[in-house]
């Protein structure tokens, strides 16, 4: 959206500030972060199904739980947590960069926001070819007692789907940054972008944040009462 | 009456490319109207076709395994391409930024993105049913569509996947105009009744909607990759999945039928030329129902096992939904109270509308009482209940906004003497088909089955009559509209006359709906100014 956007005004300075079924740069702004918010509440719903369906699991099969959970990598687990907490801070930097009209901020926290992503994403990978190379793997045969298939299968899924939405960030990073590297300033519209993407990343950070206790921490997975 | 020299939106290009490129809300509007009504056409074609198998005991027209993939189909396409978009996605489309003043919605482009997954989504759902559709019903139910499925489930719950993002995207961009696009002094509490409905349906598909995608997700992996968290010999619950699957479902039971109780709140108040009684009330109740409607989902598991104490706050929870519910259509008939009824066909629809959605709203009653519903889960009562709803009420009214915005969306009128005759038919039409299956379930009939006992034969007869009535009364409205399109008499700006900002743009607006920024000074339901009588004698000049 920003971009397309960026490109009219680089070729047409006359283009009006804010788009036609707006009166005013600050009701798009506003529309745009409402927008955004109510995304989020949706996928919170989203995960919320998953996540439901994880702690009523637990729940039936506690001790499968807590023995399937043990045999998750909790060093890796935990350096990823720290990673993608560090990446939250380098994504504040950057919103804080595009308020500043800093266009040096906004592209090195850009690039630095993204690297930790990556790696974030790589050490995930990298956990989930060992498990699957150890036979910690649904539908491998070796998964004994039986209701360990379903703790692995959440496993995958959950994180799966968290890995997805990491790499629609790093996907909705390069853009802005390709965008921003090319222009000497930052209009409105991407500060709105930045901003957004900022909410979103959180976001994602914050579903890790409730994954890795669920997956990695739980001896014995319960209800919260 | 100023007919300005602006364009209307249909004037505004007329190549193909200035269809399906476009942003304008209208038109967009038209494009989810002409696929709608495609699909109405598709689900209607396959319950001809059980109709006709249920005229005899035996199944002779067609075998078991077809009837079961009949019924799937119909209940696929009439609740996902029909139902749930068919109000919001074409008159919320249309409405919403007319009747708040706005120029389009907050993010067009997101709104045509919309129509594209709804798109796709739907070709999937019918490329599913070309290549042989899938035989478990509209729930698609675990185990029918994961240990056993012989059928296309994958494909139909992508489908469906797809059009769940259509639907949340529609949602959001909803909340996000009326929350933030409103013009100048609409105030919340000067908001048209259909635009609180609206919001209360964009909440529900902001909020349920998700949780479809994620359980069709599930039974999409567990077709896929054998996952077995719905398996119980994984130690998978089934069970989990009706959960899932009914904590979307029931909300969009409302997603269907609020949308359409906002319409009745329009027209009631236009024809009976009156103030709405009770604007706060309705308003109200739309957000008590969307509320609600998220906590009673386990009325539909009554006898699938979950513990009773369970099944006692859902039955008592159920009850309570029926309230607001309830609250409306009160106000609906204090309306009508000493008003000066025109009975044009937008009336009579929303007339059948009330009659009708009470029906089947008592009947929900005895169905979220335990022991009725122990008795009548999975006949023809519970069929019978939800089609009064919802083809007694949200078809009704989608009809009914068909003839009451008509005008403004094409700029002629319809022909009043055919819509009549066509209103009339389908209310006669639709009580035959669907009374007899009240009394069928009652005997004991269960629902989705290709052959019955003999002693059921008079009833389903009947039923199929009737249904030949109700195919007919809807096929007239697409001969007299395709007609009124080029050649009825043009409507001018407001011809019924009613209040509501869209009224006082010409027919058919402007791309940009207003010339300027409209101010509004005054309630939506001034009509008491407009036609110069007041029975409410304390009302102050507001
Ligand atoms: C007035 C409040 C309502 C109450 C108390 C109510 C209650 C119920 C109950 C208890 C059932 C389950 C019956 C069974 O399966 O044995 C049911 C089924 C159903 N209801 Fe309602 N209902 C209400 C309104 C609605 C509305 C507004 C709609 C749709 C627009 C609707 C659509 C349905 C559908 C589609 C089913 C059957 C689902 C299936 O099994 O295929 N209901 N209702
Ligand atoms: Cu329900």
């Amino acid at each position: 959206m920003p971009m397309i956007n960026s490109l009219e005004k680089a070729t047409n300075p006359t283009a009006p500030l804010h788009e036609h079924q707006f009166v005013a740069l600050e009701q798009q702004k506003a529309a745009a972060t409402a927008g955004m918010w109510v995304f989020l509440t949706s996928e919170i719903m989203f995960f919320g199904a998953i996540f439901s369906a994880f702690l009523i699991y637990g729940y039936l099969y506690p001790e499968v739980f807590a023995h399937f959970s043990q045999k998750l990598h909790l060093l890796l687990g935990s350096l990823n947590t720290g990673i993608l907490l560090t990446s939250s801070w380098t994504m504040v930097m950057a919103v804080h960069g595009a308020q500043q009209q800093n266009r040096r901020l906004l592209l090195r926290s850009l690039v630095f926001t993204f690297l930790l992503g990556a790696v974030f994403l790589g050490i995930k990978g990298y956990e989930w070819s060992a498990e699957i190379r150890s036979g910690d793997f649904p539908g491998s045969g070796q998964v004994n007692p039986r209701q360990g298939e379903i703790f692995l299968r959440l496993y995958f899924i959950m994180t799966g789907f968290h890995g997805l939405h990491v790499l629609i960030g790093l996907l909705l990073i390069t853009g802005l940054w390709i965008d921003t590297a090319r222009k000497t300033n930052i209009p409105s519209s991407q500060l709105h972008f930045t901003e957004n993407l900022g909410l979103y990343w959180h976001f994602v950070d914050i579903v890790w944040i409730f994954l890795f206790p669920m997956l990695y921490l739980m001896d014995k997975p319960r209800l919260p009462w | 009456m100023n007919e300005t020299a602006l364009p209307n939106y249909l004037q505004e290009g007329t190549s193909l490319g200035s269809w399906l490129l476009t942003r304008d809300h209208k038109r967009i509007a038209l494009l989810y109207m002409f696929a709608i009504t495609f699909f109405f056409v598709i689900g209607g074609i396959a319950a001809t076709f059980f109709r006709l198998e249920l005229v005899t005991p035996k199944g002779d027209l067609v075998e078991a395994a077809t009837y079961n993939r009949l019924f799937s189909l119909h209940g696929i396409v009439m609740v996902w391409l029909f139902l749930i978009p068919s109000i919001p996605a074409v008159f919320g489309n249309f409405l919403v930024p007319l009747m708040i003043g706005a120029k389009d919605l907050a993010f067009p482009r997101l709104n045509l993105l919309s129509w594209y997954l709804f798109m796709a989504g739907g070709t999937i759902i019918i490329g599913s049913a070309v290549l042989g559709s899938v035989d478990t019903g509209w729930t698609f139910y675990t185990p029918y569509s994961s240990l056993y499925s012989n059928s296309h489930v994958v494909a139909a719950v992508t489908g469906v996947f797809i059009v769940g993002f259509s639907s949340i995207l529609t949602g959001l961009n909803f909340i996000v105009t009326i929350h933030k696009m409103r013009a100048p002094g609409m105030r919340w509490g000067r908001l048209p009744l259909f635009i609180w409905s609206q919001y209360a349906t964009s909440i529900i598909n902001v909020l349920a909607t998700p949780v479809l995608a994620m359980t069709l997700a599930l039974i999409a992996l567990e077709n896929l990759t054998d996952l077995g968290i719905f398996n119980p010999w994984k130690g998978g619950d089934p069970l989990l999945f009706q959960h899932l699957f009914w904590f979307y479902s029931h909300p969009a039971v409302y997603i269907m039928i609020l949308p359409a109780m906002g319409v009745v709140s329009e027209v009631i108040t236009c024809f009976a030329r009156k103030r709405v009684f009770g604007y706060n009330f309705i308003a109200g109740s739309s957000l008590a129902i969307a509320f609600i409607g998220f906590m009673v989902w386990g009325h539909h598991m009554f006898v699938s096992g979950q513990s009773p104490y369970a099944g006692l706050v859902f039955s008592f929870l159920s009850m309570l939904v029926a309230v607001p519910s309830a609250i409306k259509v009160f106000n609906w008939t204090t309306t009508l109270y000493q008003g000066s009824i025109l009975l044009s066909a937008p009336m009579l629809y929303v007339i059948g509308f009330i009659g009708l959605f009470t029906i089947g709203g008592l009947t929900g009653i005895f169905v979220a009482t335990l022991a009725i519903d122990v008795h009548v889960h999975d006949t023809y009562f519970v069929v019978a209940h939800f089609h009064y709803i919802m083809v007694g009420g949200a078809v009704m009214a989608y009809f009914g906004a068909l003839h009451f915005w008509w005008p403004k969306m094409f700029g002629r009128m319809y022909p009043e003497s055919w819509a009549r005759l066509a209103a009339i038919m389908i209310f006669v039409g639709f009580n035959l088909t669907f009374f007899p299956q009240f009394v069928l379930g009652y005997q004991g009939m269960p629902r989705r089955y290709h052959s019955y006992a003999p002693e059921f034969q008079v009833w389903n007869v009947l039923s199929s009559a009737g249904a030949s009535i109700l195919a007919v009364g809807y096929l007239l409205p697409f001969i007299y509209m395709a007609w009124s399109w080029k050649y009825a008499p043009r409507s001018g700006p407001n011809p019924w006359p009613a209040t509501g900002l869209e009224w006082q743009v010409p027919s058919p607006p402007s791309k940009d709906n207003f010339s300027g920024i409209p101010h509004i000074e005054d309630e939506v339901y001034a009509y008491d100014q407009l036609f110069g009588k007041s029975d409410e004698p304390h009302s102050a000049p507001s």
